[in-house]
């Protein structure tokens, strides 16, 4: 599963030169500012939009390739789209809705893959209605599932979530963090909310005025201060994956394992084992020369700085990576070790005398594990 | 209850006859039309556009004159016509209906063409990329979403040719039972003398025609929205 894309268009006052390449499935965040020419990227490798030149290509299968002439016709190009305002059909059920797609293909899902997307998207209620009587969380489903149910090949969903209200957001975020998990389709998940993103996405392509400015997995990404301008001083942090490895409901905690870094969070209503992630923010991360005993913050990592970059103001990023071993500013960079990063005063980094390097302590004040903010 | 004379009846007839005829007729070409110029982008576009509201603008006298010479018998097209399909218009009710046609026929294109102009554009291309053609998509989505629309548009255009004259008199004359409408027979009888309170009465059936017509037409439009909205 992959999907390759380097275009370039000219429009009148903008021009879109992009390029990336995703080769494995999972969700890919196609990023940027409102205004970067991410919903016109998807609308090229959906055929609604013809790049002036350049190559888009989903498996082995080219969809558009200038200078061979190859553009295949849209209908035929087996992409799976959900778009930021749903284009229901209003004057369909939801049931004809769901099938519209379906009925059309000769590679159609089996009865019984249908029935279980429907059922999990919760929508089997929904069946006799009309999308006017629907909510905007329950729309989405709709419109989520109509892609499916078309058993495409890549499914593209451009903003699905910008329309909705905070609530319904944490509606949808579930069954996308299930599609994610569960079935083997590559996602393009366009974006300008950096909280989506670290909450959902395995690979990142960072666009910015219709360039591409990075790629890479979502991990080393969100990592980099040189895209926070982009991602956002505010939510500038790390994502971590973890896993949990033990709970106790008594004392209503969860121990999870992030690379071989115990962390304590607060109890997570979730089975052992399961995958989640931590966005550790850089203004929540303190460092300490020496371990802190005594202090209320559970989880207290020893780390060594890699980095420390000067940041615009009075701050500086210090990013540090986990242990304490003499190669492991070594190990972050080759094996993947993971890294964290801290967001301090100029003051503060002077006054403890902080250097590439050096052994210190991270102490985290709050982690986000999947979105839900988990505090000490 | 005032019982209608014969030829009261006749003419009222002819009049639903020829208009719906008229309608029925138009139709088709209406809804293409429309959608050519709501959803076509092609050399030309202004041109039609110009011709389906010529009508409007034209004094109706005009059209008649024009489809007169035109589809007379012994005019070229006409005369084609006539051989090849047996199809006279002048003199005869159906060239009343293919007057009313004309005269009627931008109110039908006008009114579908809003409808379908107030289709989002998106759910053409989410049809797209579930795999619909052209056709598909005109039959899956145009013509339902344009439904409201076809109705409106199709009732304007009935109530338009009930009242339409000047083309159907210059056109096919003024024939009892065959071409003598409800306004050709409301202009007769005020030509003939002592003859007002016959036009009067055929005055007075063509207001109740109309609001009948207002009155259906509204309880049309009703239903479509109460089952959209279902």
């Amino acid at each position: 599963m992959s999907i390759g894309v380097n275009v370039e268009h000219d429009f009148r006052n903008f021009r879109l030169a992009a390029e990336f390449n995703i080769p494995e499935p999972g969700i890919t965040a196609l990023f940027g500012p409102s205004g970067s020419g991410k919903t016109t990227l998807v609308n090229m490798i959906a055929g609604l939009v013809r790049p002036d030149r350049g190559h888009i290509q989903i498996n082995d299968h080219v969809l558009f390739e200038h200078s061979r002439g190859i553009n295949v016709p849209v209908r035929e190009r087996r992409v799976g789209c959900v778009f930021q305002d749903n284009r229901l059909f209003p004057h369909k059920s939801v049931r004809d809705n769901l099938f519209y797609g379906a009925r059309r293909n000769p590679r159609k899902l089996p009865q019984d893959e249908q029935q279980a997307i429907i059922a999990l998207l919760d929508i089997a209620d929904l069946m006799d209605r009309r999308p006017n009587l629907l909510s905007g969380g329950e729309k989405q489903r709709v419109a989520l599932g109509r892609a499916l149910l078309s058993n495409p090949d890549v499914l593209l969903l451009d903003e699905p979530l910008s329309a909705l209200d905070h609530a319904r957001k944490q509606e949808i975020l579930p069954y996308l963090e299930w599609l994610r998990d569960h079935r083997k389709i590559p996602i393009l998940y366009v974006t300008h909310a950096i909280d989506e993103v670290a909450r959902l996405a395995d690979h990142m392509v960072v666009i910015d005025q219709g360039k591409t400015l990075a790629t890479g997995s979502v991990f080393e990404m969100l990592g980099r201060t040189d895209l926070a301008p982009l991602s956002g001083r505010f939510d500038a942090g790390t994502v971590l994956p973890a896993r949990i490895v033990s709970r106790d409901p008594k004392a209503e905690v969860s121990f999870l394992e992030c690379g071989e870094q115990r962390l304590v969070v607060p109890y997570l209503g979730r089975p052992k084992t399961d995958q989640v992630r931590l966005h550790v923010r850089a203004r929540d991360v303190m460092i300490a020369r020496t371990p802190p005993r005594d202090i209320s913050a559970n989880n207290i990592i020893p780390v060594t700085i890699t980095k420390i970059s000067d940041e615009p103001g009075d701050t500086i990023d210090v990013t540090m990576c986990f242990g304490q071993d003499a190669d492991a500013t070594l190990l972050a960079e080759t094996s993947g070790r993971p890294k964290i990063h801290a967001r301090i005063t100029k003051w503060s980094g002077s006054r403890l005398k902080l250097q590439p390097h050096q052994k210190v302590f991270a102490v985290i004040k709050s982690v986000t594990v999947n979105g839900q903010l988990r505090d000490r | 209850m005032i019982s209608l004379t014969p030829a009261e009846i006749e003419a009222l007839l002819l009049s639903l006859r020829i208009s719906g005829v008229a309608v029925a007729c138009a139709l088709p070409f209406a809804i293409i039309v429309a959608t050519a110029l709501a959803l076509g982008r092609f050399p030309g576009r202004f041109i039609l556009d110009a011709i389906v509201h010529l009508p409007l603008i034209l004094p109706p006298v005009v059209m008649g004159y024009l489809l007169l010479i035109a589809m007379g018998t012994r005019a070229p097209l006409g005369a084609w016509l006539y051989e090849t399909f047996d199809l006279r218009f002048v003199f005869s009710w159906t060239g009343a209906a293919l007057a009313s046609a004309i005269v009627s026929f931008p109110f039908q294109v006008r009114a579908i063409r809003l409808s379908l102009e107030n289709v989002n554009h998106g759910l053409y291309q989410a049809a797209e990329t579930l795999g619909a053609g052209p056709i598909d998509r005109f039959f899956s989505l145009t013509l339902p979403l344009a439904l409201p629309g076809i109705i409106a548009g199709a009732i304007t255009a009935f109530a338009a040719s009930l009242g339409e004259f000047g083309a159907i008199i210059t056109f096919v004359s003024n024939i009892p039972g065959e071409t003598r409408t409800l306004p050709l027979a409301i202009y007769t009888a005020i030509q003939t003398p002592g003859g007002e309170l016959a036009a009067a009465r055929l005055a007075a059936l063509s207001i109740g025609l109309a609001f009948t017509g207002l009155l259906l037409s509204e309880l049309a439009l009703r239903r479509i929205r109460k089952r959209a909205a279902s």
